[in-house]
């Protein structure tokens, strides 16, 4: 705003860089460093020959080779993988951001006996680390899965119920803060019209909230696909692995390291979550920013 | 308005197709509800059968009624939290009172059953193929049991002599009794039923039905009642002799037998003792049967965590080393982060947009593969960064021992986190300085304040006093990053002979617990809820200092 009441000076090479020229410099410097460790991954995936001592330069040697082999493994059968984390991630997220907003709604919207207490549990809860409560989830479901097999140990239904049970509570807290920036006089105004509870829940808020539900369910997508530790302990079968137990495998064994087998699949796999979050990148920030610089 | 008082929530009757809805739902959750009762009846879980039907009942009314309109919303995620939050803590909590282990691992009749099941070694004579049976008369439960030396068929029940089967009494299966044998039409057959009595299906037994059959033995010798045919695997009976005698009454075991390893002698009696192990008359240093229960032990666990020579050690470097980690990944993550923030803040830069998106490709970059990479990245012979970046020769064991040395992996362990968490500080103090009103800067300029001071006493302070919650946060967050640590060093370099605890140059505390509870072979459940209660008694301190400073929490307390 300064800068417009001055007169225009003929361009000096020094005062550009002064000003904004080293700005680039270190904006080249940062880029470098945030980029190559995934430039890396993407040419080793790209080079055709599983010789790690030979990748030298980047990008040395071009070819699908590793792709289509990948999809070709009979004892790590990397398609399953990617359906199974698909199908956990999926399900998860929906079913998280649906439970918690039902929660978040009644803290939100209903007064009743106990709601400060809840919501100080639910703070409290969420403070217990996820990987301290593991012998306990292993234990209980390895009770659970001598009665109910499908329920039990190395069954995806079993896994996805922890994910739900350990996500809920730091998702409803947060979509109650949501429900609560959607002014009351929507939902009074719909109750003298004659709505019923349920209508303005799923015809009012939920609509008003769809895009944060949208944003909470990639989130939680994102977190439960990323999700290495729960799922390794919980999950055997090669079958019903997801990417992030899998893929460990192509690099774990000291026997038949694959190097390029794991390039091409960590490519693959980080595709969806970048191009989303890249996609999504305002929301998700703002969402990032909202609560501090607020508050 | 007609009414003075606004209606009240569902008070104007539900839609038709709502309540079919609600009855559609809740009937099927009824419907799968009903089934597990079944099962858990079948298998003779009484308790676990009431308490089912109990919740069952309690959500039926809860969505049955009229009114009561919080808890039909609160109920579905209630329970979940319950069963995956509460549950968890509370039996993280009672584990830290208990010696819950490998060695320790269940109930004391799963310590009896163990044992029992252990105490007995094989002796020569002839081994029978079997079948499970139930008396059709009385229910008592038998072998059908087929020798395999001379074919002959006979009924063996616990503690009496087989009764031998006429040809006329049993059919035989289609199946050859030896499973490897080479002609499958003319082999020897087993009985497969008899009349009078009913064939089970071993898969379908619960663990208490399998108890039972586990513990018959059919004796052979009247004179001798300690030997006798007994099965391990429901399939074939073998001639056993116990080596250990319990009695329920005493709640004892009686050895019948010298051991062979010589660690007791016949006659010696083992009583329960206070560390869950039956011992030789009951007394702590006195030799232990294989097989204890969980029993609760006080603040043993804590005592050892403060008082253990052997822990001391190790624990005073983990802990030591997790708050230099989570202090400096977050003061590397936002100063770098904060100095970007501030370079691209500013009005006439071009390709703004195109530095953050490259800039927040880590962030967006899932976790666990960023871990992998570079766990390639920095690989000593062969690794990108040490062939490529350095020079060094590839191969060469020579070179930079990145995660294998000490020094270099914590190095390394800041190195990939700054990495990782830059992209979020970038993030978080871009939006945070777009907010400091720019008439600010303004005054200080007209002022006279020269760059850096407009920085260090303008802009940092308002700065953090946004930002400050999410540092602490993104400490409390690093303190427990179990993640990238097991993933890149697995907590090592292993400092093994330092201690009987497999401890590492980059544990911090959160893996070193994990390896407490979960790796090696004395998995010790009781000593890890232990410190896992303290560990969240420090993370949950840093986070309510935290939260006292925002908003947030003064909205709810």
């Amino acid at each position: 705003m300064a800068m417009a009441t001055k007169t225009r000076r003929p361009f000096n090479i020094f005062r550009w860089f002064a000003s904004t020229g080293w700005r680039h410099l270190v904006g080249l410097a940062v880029c470098s460093f945030a980029v190559f460790p995934l430039l890396y991954i993407l040419s080793t995936s790209l080079y055709p020959n599983n010789d790690i001592n030979n990748t030298t330069a980047l990008f040395a040697d071009v070819s699908p080779a590793n792709y289509i082999s990948l999809l070709d493994q009979e004892s790590r059968p990397f398609g399953r993988w990617y359906l199974n984390t698909v199908y956990i991630g999926i399900v998860t997220s929906v079913g998280s951001v649906f439970l918690s907003a039902l929660a978040a709604f009644a803290f939100s919207r209903l007064r009743f006996k106990g709601r400060r207490p809840g919501l100080l549990s639910l703070i409290l809860m969420q403070m217990f680390p996820s990987i301290l409560g593991l012998v306990a989830i292993y234990s209980l479901l390895s009770d659970v899965g001598r009665v109910f097999p499908i329920l039990g140990l190395n069954s995806q239904i079993g896994l996805m119920m922890v994910y739900l049970g350990g996500s809920l509570g730091a998702g409803t807290y947060l979509m109650y803060g949501f429900f609560n920036t959607v002014p009351k006089e929507i939902d009074e105004a719909a109750t003298i019209d004659g709505a019923s509870h349920a209508r303005i829940f799923f015809s009012i808020i939920l609509r008003l909230v769809a895009p944060i539900l949208a944003v909470q369910m990639l989130l939680s997508y994102i977190g439960v696909t990323s999700d290495f530790i729960l799922a390794s302990i919980l999950l055997s079968d090669p079958n019903s692995l997801t990417l992030a137990t899998g893929l460990q495998q192509f690099i774990s064994d000291p026997y038949s390291k694959d190097w390029s087998m794991f390039a091409a699949g960590a490519v693959l796999s980080a595709l969806p979550s970048v191009a989303l979050f890249l996609g999504l990148q305002k929301y998700i920030t703002s969402g990032l920013t909202g609560g501090a610089v607020k508050g | 308005m007609a009414s003075k008082k606004l209606k009240e929530w569902g008070e104007s009757g539900p839609s038709v197709s709502g309540t079919l809805w609600k009855l559609g739902v809740l009937g099927t959750v009824d419907a799968i509800a009903v089934t597990m009762i079944m099962v858990l009846l079948s298998q003779e879980l009484i308790a676990q059968a009431a308490l089912s039907i109990f919740v069952l009942l309690v959500v039926n009314w809860i969505y049955l009624r009229k009114g009561g309109l919080p808890a039909k919303y609160l109920t579905p995620g209630v329970l979940f939290l319950i069963v995956f939050q509460l549950y968890v803590l509370l039996f993280s909590g009672y584990t830290a009172f208990t010696n819950y282990g490998s060695a320790h691992n269940g109930d004391k009749t799963l310590a009896i059953q163990t044992i029992n099941n252990a105490a007995y070694r094989i002796v020569d004579g002839p081994d029978y193929t079997i079948k499970l049976v139930k008396d059709d008369q009385d229910g008592s439960r038998g072998f059908l049991m087929t020798n395999n030396i001379d074919g002959e068929v006979s009924i063996g029940k616990d503690g009496e002599l087989p009764v031998v089967l006429d040809e006329s009494q049993y059919t035989l299966s289609t199946e050859c009794a030896d499973k490897y044998a080479e002609d499958t039409v003319n082999c020897a057959k087993p009985a497969e039923t008899a009349i009078g009595y009913t064939t089970q299906d071993v898969n379908s037994f619960s663990e208490k039905e399998k108890a039972r059959y586990l513990a018959i033995r059919v004796i052979t010798d009247p004179a001798n009642p300690y030997v006798g045919l007994r099965t391990s695997e429901f399939t074939i009976a073998l001639p056993s002799e116990s080596t250990l005698e319990f009695s329920e009454a005493a709640d004892t075991f009686t050895a019948l037998v010298d051991d062979e390893y010589g660690n007791y002698f016949a006659g010696d009696v083992f009583k329960p003792a206070v560390d869950g192990f039956y011992r030789v008359d009951g007394v702590l240093e006195n030799v232990k049967l294989d097989g204890g229960w969980r029993v609760e032990v006080g603040l043993k666990n804590f005592e050892t965590i403060f008082t253990d020579v052997q822990l001391r050690e190790p624990l005073i470097k983990v802990i030591s080393w997790t708050f230099m980690f989570a202090i400096a990944t977050v003061l590397t993550t936002f100063i770098l982060g904060l100095f970007i923030a501030l370079t691209f803040n500013h009005d006439k830069l071009r390709g703004k947009k195109f530095y953050r998106l490259v800039m927040i490709l880590p962030y967006a970059f899932p976790g666990f593969l960023s871990a992998y990479v570079w766990v390639g990245l920095l690989n000593r012979e062969n690794g990108f960064i040490n062939t490529v970046i350095f020079g060094q020769e590839p191969g060469s064991e020579g070179n930079f021992p990145w995660l294998l040395e000490e020094g270099p992996a914590r190095m390394a362990v800041l190195l990939v986190n700054l990495w990782l968490g830059f992209p979020y500080m970038f993030l978080i103090t871009t939006g945070a300085l777009q907010s400091i009103p720019s008439e600010l800067n303004e005054a200080a300029e007209i002022d006279g304040a020269t760059g850096w001071q407009n920085f260090r006493l303008i802009k940092l302070p308002l700065l953090l006093i946004s930002i400050a919650p999410l540092l602490i946060a993104s400490f409390a967050f690093n303190f427990n990053n179990f993640t990238i640590i097991y993933l890149l060093t697995k907590g090592g370099p292993s400092d093994s002979g330092l201690t009987d605890y497999d401890v590492g140059g980059t544990d911090i505390l959160i893996t070193f617990v994990y390896k407490i509870a979960f790796s090696g072979t004395g998995q010790n459940f009781g000593l890890a809820s232990a410190f896992s209660i303290l560990i969240f008694i420090v993370v949950a301190t840093i986070s309510l200092i935290s939260f006292r400073r925002t908003k947030k929490f003064e909205e709810i307390v």
